[in-house]
């Protein structure tokens, strides 16, 4: 057999070769980060590549890991080999049909990028909470500690499985793992065909449910039998072990890479060991092999299989001088006596102890510890705190290690300083932004130096959770080495620093080693750079002998018209002074990736590219270094002095990358947070911001409804402020009054929308608007005073807008503010105007997806507080719960405010006001004037019951708020609404509770990456649906206005805005539930979203989306409930298509197939049209609606 | 009636063709052309900006966004055929020529100068019978005259010409100081034919909105006349194969330029107005003119008005002119 070249990739991908070319069948569902896993074999799916079975497998995407996994189960019960990938929740989701597969004994791998378990707060990062909650399934687990073991072991359990009929689940951790790049030794098609046991294939196949020779499985048994027949199958576990040692044996015959269920390394007379799975494992072997050459004792047991737990093998695996053990596990068990490995390894201990099967004299002491929860960083130094640990004579059990527990005290210390050095290894780190490219080019370059050198190499990346203006700090080594070393570098003999404004506002050249080489791309002239730095790099540069160079990217990009997208010129600047490869070769290769990767996307972006890579090296220049630092500025302070406490104490340091260090005092327990930090966190992320011009201005305040981020808005006010431009008010409400449009700089992304929108042109030069976009830079310090000034003036009294259109609604303070959305969003813009108008007094369920991303993620919080401290109150609970979430969240408030009027009721006597109690206990139509005055008699209330003395008295005070309605939301993405929570979803809509649902419908899942749902619409792409959708988009609207007594609208603000707060004010009005399908552009649509709003033109007018609203309430006037409200039809689809990428790319591949889209679209929606037309046209009987039991109302 | 002619070394059964235009975008509409007799069909136009334009648009919104964010390195699906250059225009008209019969010419707007030879060998290579180079262009640039841009154009007619082995053809606007000396040009740097004339997109104005519209409505029977002028007086000169292109829609139209000296009609407004069975009366038409008049063939009545041969060779250039502003003032 020819031996394969190295290959660099990560995790997800070596997993996901093995998994498709030794299956028949995957069903999937997206969910980070194993997302990549199923993408990667819908790739390899649509391109007809073949498993080693010489059939292209069947791929398929669900609505739910729920019901991945009965895909699977379908499909290994009828004698495919099925696979699926996942992670976290998706992982618990799958848990009865795992009960249900091991209890059949059924072959299969399920492979886990294991992620946290969302508790007190969601996490996208890795532990093993979720696998850990599989344990109890009857499945095998299988754990991989590196990228190459990943591959390995993945084809491992594929084999053994079909031996052993335990279905397994392979796991490796999330991010550290499936995201590491790195070189490694490919498996081939021969490798995987010897491995795999073609009789067990056909045994699997005979098993198979047919009627040519039919079985029944899945009966249901009774006690005479259920408990004989579930310790029937023990064999099958008792003989896994055995079967995955025979399988690694078999693999390690062939591959020349040995594993073990248990693997012991380290001193053969170690007294301390550590036990440990998963990517740990690694550091903690580099901490073993550093302490055994100071001589120290000690060792490290690796879990491989840790289900089923063999328990003799395990104890085999330790030394018989062994003294101490501390197992360590990356999941946390509140309440239980130990962590599950732990347990498991005393438990273990404890029987071979009493079965006499041990070879020590005296049972060692048994520690458990937590460690790298949520992709904590674990390093060696933390390790070596753990063994120092175990010195103690009575070692603390439940441990913590990588954390400062000031709390319960469970941590224990480690030297923060100390570094493990990587024998010859060369370490890098690099600070990009998102959109920079900085990342894709470091995985070019590892690549690069994977494959034309001998080196081995390794990349891990660190993103922010923003969506835009996001920071990715990358690690790359290399070393001629083979080294494991899952943790981020520490001290880097190159540091690179490609956006000049992070020097201010990160300490970036702590990564950098004494005599490093830096990096910069500076706006200036070389000859000015070290001028510019701020006092505290220059001082650094001094001390540490540090060699500085610089480029101005941004112009070479310009000249060279690559946009944004520095990262082949840095990653030329790299080559030329990291040195680790000739230059002429690293050009070469740089360019033979440029084609490689934009050789479809067209000759220009080739052309260009390669004129940026020979365009860097002449703008590259080594800046001098002075022997004194002489800057007089030093680095702005993370967030301005007048921020709150909690702003100062925990998210500046989460700001500034040092969230690490905080101890676990500085956070609330129960995942609590507070309101409005985003305003703190000033980015200034745009290059060029609009200005307004008064004397254009028309008042329209469409720049305000269409801004995603809050970032431009309008004030009147009374008093006129010499600092602002304003112009009188146009209205008579504020008659008199003044009025001001302005922009936020250092929050505005940037996108333009605004700009896009605005309707009002310079009549001499109708290029000129009322807001034009002006480079950032010249106008920032007038922008940011006046921005000042404005957040100064008082905010407009709610119960004083008279008209509540969209002019009116733009006076009302936002209270969803900068959120990290990304640049130009289609849905942020409808959360802020909901905010708008009822904020003070609205409760959000949010689904899990981008906007609980973009409105729950730290370090910043975009929901807010108006001047009496009231906001939206906000929470996330899972992706496929939210409908249910937020119905409990009505019926609670319900409930609160039927206890508070029952309580008003009772102290009626006593309050002597009966005519505030009517009042209060009177229901009327909720608008600002009635909130207003319902608060103010609350307020009075409050008052008199304060000289009331009876509990009652005590409970009304606490529960008066509730005598205000309240306004429920639930918000969630199409993902949400029409697939995973639509079970969820229909029965919420099915009640008479007062619920409204807002649908963000992107048309596919976005927070992953752009995964097709239900609402993907005919022949868009989309991972999933690469060729293009099939079928058209589920009609959720038409399907919930058949119940008859739902509100229902479609709307698109870009299209119109007017009907879009009309139609949010409607449905909130309606008593009972409502749902508001929110059409919004996203950039997995594929075009420049300060198109976003002419795009939602385009989708109205031709039919794709119909904008209606189905109000219940019209029926009873004998009116028909369905108004459409704008005609469509008078564009045709194809040109709606076209505009958009993700259809475009549809016609590029198969042009006769966009052609039958295109009809079909054209088609459908005409068919919609009627349809709703058809509807439009009915008058119904008045509707009984039905109504809830308990109302506060 | 024998209505054969030649067009850019194609044998044409009849003059008719269909002209650059979507018409032919739809494989079936070509074959119910084919069907109804069109004699050769010309494909519309591969401009290379709206590819570069487009290619730079996509790669921007695929890769802005990409390995910028922990939960996705990317937003769009990587679907291999996706590319981005002439290939989409290139494997239509592959298929087109697999289609149908009748000789297919394809049409090329470039932007530079790789893009035009690149382009229209692969254009060669995909099966197209002959070319023709639509030099649509605006000149908006006060730095460039006349004869700079003229050079320019003739370099790359040249260019091309001389780096494909099919035919090409140049279609030109009127809008030239002296269009004969500029066509003599093009005629000695290779091309085969000229077409007169292109019809530019006029931007309209939205005097509500402020805003320039874009639009581009069929050409009507009156466009014709500017086109019989040039083509009376380039044909009588330049020994090239002429096309008329704009301002056919009735079977006199066609015979006013075949008789100017028009080797091929080309049809796009006729063909969408009239529906199946415009070229069917446009020939029929042509062949009852041809034999009313006593002619016996195409070839016979071909040219018989150019320059060359009418009494007066100044007729189509000033006495018309002067004719017109006499009947005016007298009235």
């Amino acid at each position: 057999m020819a031996k394969l070249r190295p290959v660099t990739i990560d995790a997800n991908e070596a997993v996901a070769s093995v998994a498709y070319r030794l299956s028949e069948v995957a069903a999937i569902y997206p969910i980070t980060p194993s997302s990549s896993m199923g993408e990667l074999a819908d790739e390899w799916a649509a391109r007809g590549k073949t498993n080693v079975f010489g059939s292209v497998p069947t791929i398929v995407e669900m609505q739910s890991e729920g019901g991945a996994a009965g895909a699977v189960h379908g499909a290994l019960q009828t004698g495919s080999l099925a696979v699926t990938f996942t992670a976290s929740q998706g992982l618990l989701l799958m848990i009865p049909t795992m009960y249900k597969l091991a209890g059949e004994l059924v072959p299969f791998v399920m492979h886990v990028a294991a992620r946290t378990v969302a508790t007190h707060a969601l996490s996208i990062f890795g532990d093993h909470s979720d696998v850990m909650a599989v344990r109890q399934t009857g499945f095998a687990m299988l754990c991989a500690s590196t990228v190459q073991e990943a591959q390995d072991l993945a084809c491992i359990a594929h084999a053994a499985t079909l031996r052993a009929r335990v279905p397994f689940v392979h796991f490796f951790d999330g991010f550290r793992t499936s995201h590491e790049v790195c070189k490694i030794e490919p498996l081939g098609d021969d490798d995987l065909t010897a491995m795999v046991d073609r009789d067990l294939v056909e045994a699997h196949r005979r098993r198979a449910l047919t009627p040519d020779r039919p079985v029944l499985r899945g009966s249901a048994q009774n006690p005479d039998v259920f408990f004989q027949a579930r310790e029937a199958s023990n064999p099958f576990h008792d003989a896994c072990p055995q079967i995955v040692a025979e399988t690694m044996a078999a693999f390690a015959a062939r591959t020349g890479r040995s594993y073990a269920p248990f693997e012991y390394h380290g001193a053969a007379d170690a007294e301390r060991v550590v036990v440990v799975m998963g990517s740990g494992g690694s550091t903690v072997r580099s901490a073993v092999d550093h302490l055994v050459a100071e001589g120290e004792k000690v060792g490290l047991v690796l879990v491989r299989l840790y289900r089923p737990f063999a328990t003799q093998r395990f104890v085999d695996a330790l030394p018989a001088t062994v003294r101490a053990i501390a197992v360590l596990d990356r999941t946390k068990e509140p309440g239980a006596p130990a962590e599950p490995l732990c347990l498991d390894v005393m438990a273990a201990l404890q029987t071979a102890e009493q079965e006499g099967r041990t070879a020590w004299s005296r049972a060692p002491q048994v520690v458990g510890g937590r460690f790298g929860l949520s992709s904590k960083e674990f390093t060696p130094a933390m390790a070596i705190a753990v063994f120092d640990h175990l010195r103690q004579p009575r070692p603390r059990h439940g441990f913590t290690v990588g954390i400062t527990d000031d709390v319960t005290h469970h941590s224990i210390a480690y030297d923060r300083a100390f570094r493990l050095p990587i024998e010859g290894c060369t370490e890098a780190v690099f600070f990009g932004l998102g959109a920079d490219g900085t990342v894709s080019a470091n995985k070019n370059t590892i690549k690069i130096l994977g494959e034309e050198t001998e080196q081995h190499t390794q990349g891990y990346f660190v993103y922010d959770s923003k969506k835009s203006g996001a920071i990715t700090i990358s690690h790359l080594r290399f070393s001629p080495q083979r080294f494991e070393a899952p943790y981020l570098v520490q001290k880097a003999s190159f540091v690179a620093c490609h956006q000049f404004g992070f020097l201010d506002r990160y300490d970036v050249l702590a990564y950098a080693d004494r005599g490093a080489t830096v990096l910069l791309n500076a706006p200036y002239p070389a000859e000015e750079v070290f001028d510019r730095l701020p006092l505290e790099v220059q001082q650094q540069i001094v001390a540490d002998d540090l060699r500085v160079f610089a480029i101005d990217a941004a112009a070479v990009a310009a000249a060279a018209g690559v946009g944004g997208r520095i990262n082949t010129i840095m990653q030329v600047c790299f080559f030329a002074t990291a040195k680790v490869l000739p230059l002429d070769l690293a050009i070469r290769s740089i360019k033979g990736a440029i084609q490689k990767s934009y050789d479809k996307k067209g000759e220009e972006i080739v052309r260009r590219n390669f004129d940026a890579v020979d365009r860097a090296l002449q703008m590259l220049h080594e800046i001098r270094r002075p022997t004194a630092a002489t800057s007089t500025t030093r680095r702005s302070p993370t967030v301005p002095a007048a921020a709150p406490e909690f702003v100062q104490r925990v998210t500046a340091a989460m700001l500034a990358g040092q969230g690490d260090l905080l101890p676990c005092s500085a956070f609330p327990p129960d995942g609590t947070w507070p309101m409005a930090t985003s305003q703190w966190e000033k980015r200034g992320i745009a290059n060029a911001i609009p200005v307004w011009d008064p004397a254009v201005c028309i008042q329209c305040n469409k720049c305000a409804v269409m801004c995603p981020h809050a970032a431009i808005r309008a004030k009147v006010y009374a008093e006129p402020d010499p600092a602002l431009p304003a112009q009188p008010w146009r209205g008579a409400e504020f008659a008199g009054q003044h009025y001001t449009i302005q922009v936020a700089p250092d929050d505005c992304t940037g996108c333009g929308l605004c700009v896009q929108v605005c309707p009002a042109k310079d009549k001499t030069n109708p290029r000129h608007k009322a807001i034009d976009m002006t480079p950032l830079a010249p106008v920032r310090d007038r922008e940011r005073a006046r921005f000042a000034a404005f957040l100064a003036l008082p905010e407009v009294d709610r119960a004083a807008v008279q008209k509540l259109d969209v002019r009116g609604s733009q006076l009302l303070q936002p209270l969803f503010e900068y959120s990290g959305a990304c640049a130009g969003c289609g849905e942020t813009s409808y959360i802020k105007l909901l905010t708008q108008l009822f904020g003070d007094r609205l409760l959000i369920a949010n689904a899990t997806g981008c906007s609980s991303i973009y409105g729950g993620n730290l370090p910043t919080t975009p929901y807010a507080v108006d001047r009496n401290g009231r906001g939206p109150a906000w929470a996330n609970s899972l992706f496929e719960d939210n409908a249910e979430f937020g119905l409990g969240m009505r019926l609670s408030v319900d409930f609160l405010a039927a206890r508070s009027k029952q309580l008003l009721r009772v102290l009626a006597p006593l309050l002597d006001a009966e005519l505030l109690v009517s009042e209060l206990l009177t229901s009327e139509p909720r608008t600002e004037a009635y909130i207003a005055s319902q608060r103010q008699r609350v307020a009075e209330l409050r008052t008199r019951l304060a000289s009331i003395a009876v509990a009652e008295a005590r409970e009304l005070t606490m529960l008066a708020d509730y005598l205000v309605p309240k306004s429920v939301w639930l918000v969630g993405g199409d993902g949400w609404a029409f697939d995973i929570g639509y079970g969820g979803l229909d029965h919420v809509l099915s009640m008479a509770h007062d619920v409204n649902v807002l649908v963000l419908d992107t048309e596919v899942y976005s927070n992953t990456g752009g995964q097709a749902s239900k609402a993907t619409p005919l022949g868009a792409a989309a991972k999933f649906a690469s060729k293009g959708k099939a079928v058209d988009k589920k009609d959720l609207g038409l399907m919930a206005l058949h119940y008859g007594h739902v509100y229902v609208a479609s709307i698109a603000i870009g299209a119109n805005d007017a009907h879009t707060v009309r139609v949010l004010r409607e449905a909130e009005a309606h008593k009972g539930p409502s749902l508001v399908i929110a059409y919004s552009p996203c950039i997995a649509h594929g075009y420049d979203l300060v198109f976003g709003g002419d795009q939602q033109k385009r989708a109205v007018q031709s039919g794709v989306w119909p904008l209606f609203r189905y109000d219940p309430s019209q029926a009873d006037l004998g009116e028909p409930p369905l108004v459409v409200d704008v005609p469509a039809g008078t564009l045709p689809v194809a040109e709606y298509m076209r505009n958009e990428a993700r259809f475009r790319m549809v016609e590029k591949i198969d042009p006769q197939a966009f052609k039958r889209y295109a009809n079909g679209a054209q088609t459908a929606a005409a068919r919609r049209i009627a349809v709703y037309q058809h509807i439009a046209q009915l008058r119904f009987p008045a509707l009984q609606r039905p109504t809830p039991e308990k109302s506060g109302e | 009636m024998d209505l054969s002619t030649d067009y850019l070394g194609l044998k044409l059964p009849h003059p008719f063709i269909a002209g650059a235009s979507p018409l032919a975008d739809d494989l079936d509409r070509v074959r119910r052309y084919e069907d109804e007799g069109i004699a050769a069909v010309v494909l519309r136009s591969l401009f290379e900006e709206q590819i570069r334009n487009e290619s730079l648009a996509h790669h921007d919104a695929s890769f802005r966004h990409a390995d910028a964010h922990g939960e996705a390195s990317s937003y769009l699906p990587d679907t291999e055929g996706c590319v981005f250059g002439p290939d989409e225009y290139l494997a239509h008209l592959h298929a087109v020529k697999q289609a149908v019969d009748i000789p297919v010419i394809a049409s090329l707007n470039g932007c530079t100068e790789g893009g035009w030879i690149d382009y229209a060998k692969k254009m060669a290579a995909a099966g197209a019978d002959a070319i023709e180079l639509n030099l649509y262009d605006v000149a908006t640039d006060p730095r460039r005259g006349a004869a700079e841009l003229e050079a320019s154009a003739f370099a790359i007619v040249q260019s091309v010409a001389r780096s494909i082995a099919i035919p090409v053809a140049v279609k030109l606007s009127p809008f030239y100081t002296s269009l004969p000396h500029f066509a003599q040009r093009l005629a000695t740097a290779g091309t085969k034919g000229l077409v007169l004339f292109n019809r530019f997109f006029e931007p309209d104005l939205d005097v509500e909105a402020l805003e320039v519209r874009m639009h581009m409505d069929w050409s009507t029977p009156h466009e014709l006349l500017l086109r019989l002028r040039w083509l009376a007086l380039l044909s009588a000169s330049i020994d090239v194969d002429f096309a008329v292109s704009g301002g056919v829609h009735r079977p006199l139209d066609a015979v006013k330029a075949l008789l100017c000296g028009a080797d091929a009609v080309q049809l796009v407004a006729a063909l969408l107005r009239g529906g199946p069975g415009t070229c069917a009366t446009l020939r029929d038409g042509l062949s009852d003119w041809l034999h009313v008049h006593g002619y016996d063939s195409l070839a016979q009545m071909r040219g018989a008005m150019d320059a060359r041969h009418t009494e007066d060779r100044h007729a189509f250039e000033r006495a018309n002119y002067l004719r017109l502003l006499q009947t005016y003032r007298l009235a």
